[in-house]
């Protein structure tokens, strides 16, 4: 134990009810805090990154090296007119953003950032992110056919068949992860990695992660995955007749979304808030760097892996996502899941 | 006194959110308050200590059947749905037969009596974690029922795909 977590054990773990109600909120709030701060952030550098890859500078203008950009961004969109079509259904219009952030952001809930630091410790806490993973569907069907627009409409038409089908391929994926742990919690499963020497169930379960990631650019709507909002043929998909402040909501919750599903890569296949322990093994002062510095960065690895593969790839078309999701991946993951029981038998 | 409350706030909630959804002129509304159904449902297995059901309720029926509802009823025309009367002409006899059906229920509730003790007291779960108890009892206990009742379903999900297929010229 290192001195940053000596400092918040008590903390963690007081005696009255209002003591833990108390640590409950500062926890969420510290969660929140810290996720939107990234998300202002992931914007700025997804422009940055993807713009060094096309060889120009990205955002220069607004503060050292275009630094403050997000911040100009938000006051902006905070301060833009919240236009609602006439044609619109108005209650399930307004609704559809926020059912769409609240699915990516209740997901945060059960998330261990580092050892003993999780908002809820539940059992079944991988099925808790897949349940919350499948409502991200509703904020978007709801958006298409609230809009009253055949635009929105194709893209919420496509999004939640995208998202049913390739959820399928999600949840198989995961199943690998929990042969192996025997457990449905992510602390647990956490732990159950560092059990073994490469401390990372993404060797034996290589195949789950490229499904899961795979399928994680689908549900997220990321490029080469991004039918739902296509700029070239619907305009913007199922946000097109949303402004200001609601418009800005779903860009938030997509980037929460892709913060959720990095989170869900690294506690499943990158061993979480731990290193290998062949790495302590050999290089033993590693043991004292606090476990969020190493989340923090296999989570900015993965979501940097999202913006490389957006300026890398381009679109697939319609009937070829389809068939990506039921044809191969769904089959390569009960692949996946007969040879890992397998194993774990003979064992 | 506050599980008692919980209970409370949950029939009622879930009564009251039934009747809304049976009276919404807009199906696709009707659908969202379903939603919030399901919410509930979920809410009162986490009641019963039944995690896992909580999160499959979830899973299974709002985030696949429900959706899929919501797939289809997007599709139709809803100012011809929203135009339409909302009872159809035969109201009477189906208020007859509800009528009868509750009152059958009510009288049915007065002569329930505990059942027996099983081996999965509240404690037993808690200790086990509910996925496990239930994953025992499935696939040990009754792993024939289970795998019958996979069958089933298994033939509905070919016959779905027959009936929706549509022949094709020989080659096409």
């Amino acid at each position: 134990m290192n001195i940053i977590e000596t400092m918040i054990y008590p903390i963690l773990y007081p005696d009255t009810i209002i003591g833990v109600v108390a640590v409950i909120l500062v926890k969420i709030a510290l969660v929140l805090g810290v996720t939107m701060l990234h998300v202002a952030y992931a914007t700025y550098f997804e422009r940055k990154v993807i713009g060094h890859m096309q060889v120009r500078m990205g955002p220069m203008r607004v503060g050292y090296h275009g630094l403050l950009q997000p911040i100009a961004d938000g006051i902006k969109l905070f301060f833009k007119e919240d236009l609602i079509p006439a044609a619109a259904d108005r209650t399930v219009f307004q609704l559809a953003p926020i059912v769409m952030l609240f699915a990516a952001m209740s997901s945060l809930a059960v998330i261990p950032f580092f050892d003993g630091f999780i908002i809820a410790d539940i059992n079944v806490g991988l099925l808790y992110l897949l349940a919350m993973s499948s409502l991200g569907a509703y904020g978007l069907v709801m958006a298409g056919w609230a809009s009253n627009s055949k635009y929105s409409f194709l893209g919420g038409l496509r999004s939640s068949s995208q998202i049913i089908s390739y959820e399928i391929a999600v949840g198989l994926s995961l199943v690998g992860v929990m042969i192996m742990s025997s457990s449905l919690n992510p602390k647990e499963i956490v732990l159950a990695q560092q059990q073994h020497w490469y401390g990372m169930y993404l060797f034996p379960q290589f195949l789950g992660y490229f499904i899961f990631m795979v399928g994680a650019f689908a549900e997220t709507n990321r490029t080469p995955f991004d039918l739902p909002e296509a700029e070239t043929e619907l305009v913007a998909g199922y946000f097109v007749e949303y402004s200001g402040m609601r418009f800005s909501l779903f860009f938030v919750a997509e980037y929460v979304g892709m913060i959720v599903m990095s989170a869900i890569a690294v506690t499943c296949f990158w061993g979480g808030w731990s290193i290998p322990p062949i790495f302590i093994k050999v290089i033993p002062p590693l043991a004292a760097v606090p476990g969020i510095i190493w989340f923090v960065l296999k989570i900015y690895i993965h979501v940097f892996l999202f913006y490389w593969v957006r300026a890398t790839l381009p679109r697939y078309r319609y009937d070829h996502l389809m068939a990506l999701g039921w044809k191969v991946l769904i089959p390569l993951a009960l692949l996946n899941i007969v040879v890992t029981a397998i194993i774990k038998f003979m064992n | 006194m506050l599980p008692i409350l919980f209970f409370l706030y949950h029939a009622v909630v879930i009564i009251a959110l039934s009747v809304v959804i049976i009276t919404r002129r807009n199906p696709v509304h009707s659908v969202l308050w379903m939603l919030v159904l399901f919410f509930h449902i979920a809410s009162l297995y986490l009641f019963l200590n039944a995690e896992f059901l909580a999160a499959v309720q979830i899973i299974l029926y709002a985030g696949a059947i429900l959706v899929l509802f919501l797939f289809v009823i997007m599709m139709l025309n809803i100012k011809h749905e929203l135009n339409a009367d909302i009872c159809i002409g035969e109201w009477p006899i189906g208020v007859a037969i509800g009528l009868s059906v509750m009152t059958l229920v009510i009288l049915g509730i007065g002569k329930f009596s505990h059942g027996p003790m099983g081996q999965a007291s509240i404690e037993a779960v808690k200790a086990e974690t509910h996925t496990k108890a239930l994953g025992r009892v499935l696939y040990m206990d009754y792993l024939f029922p289970f795998e019958i009742a996979s069958i089933i379903l298994l033939i509905a999900i070919v016959g779905a795909i027959v009936l929706a297929k549509k022949e094709k010229a020989s080659g096409g």
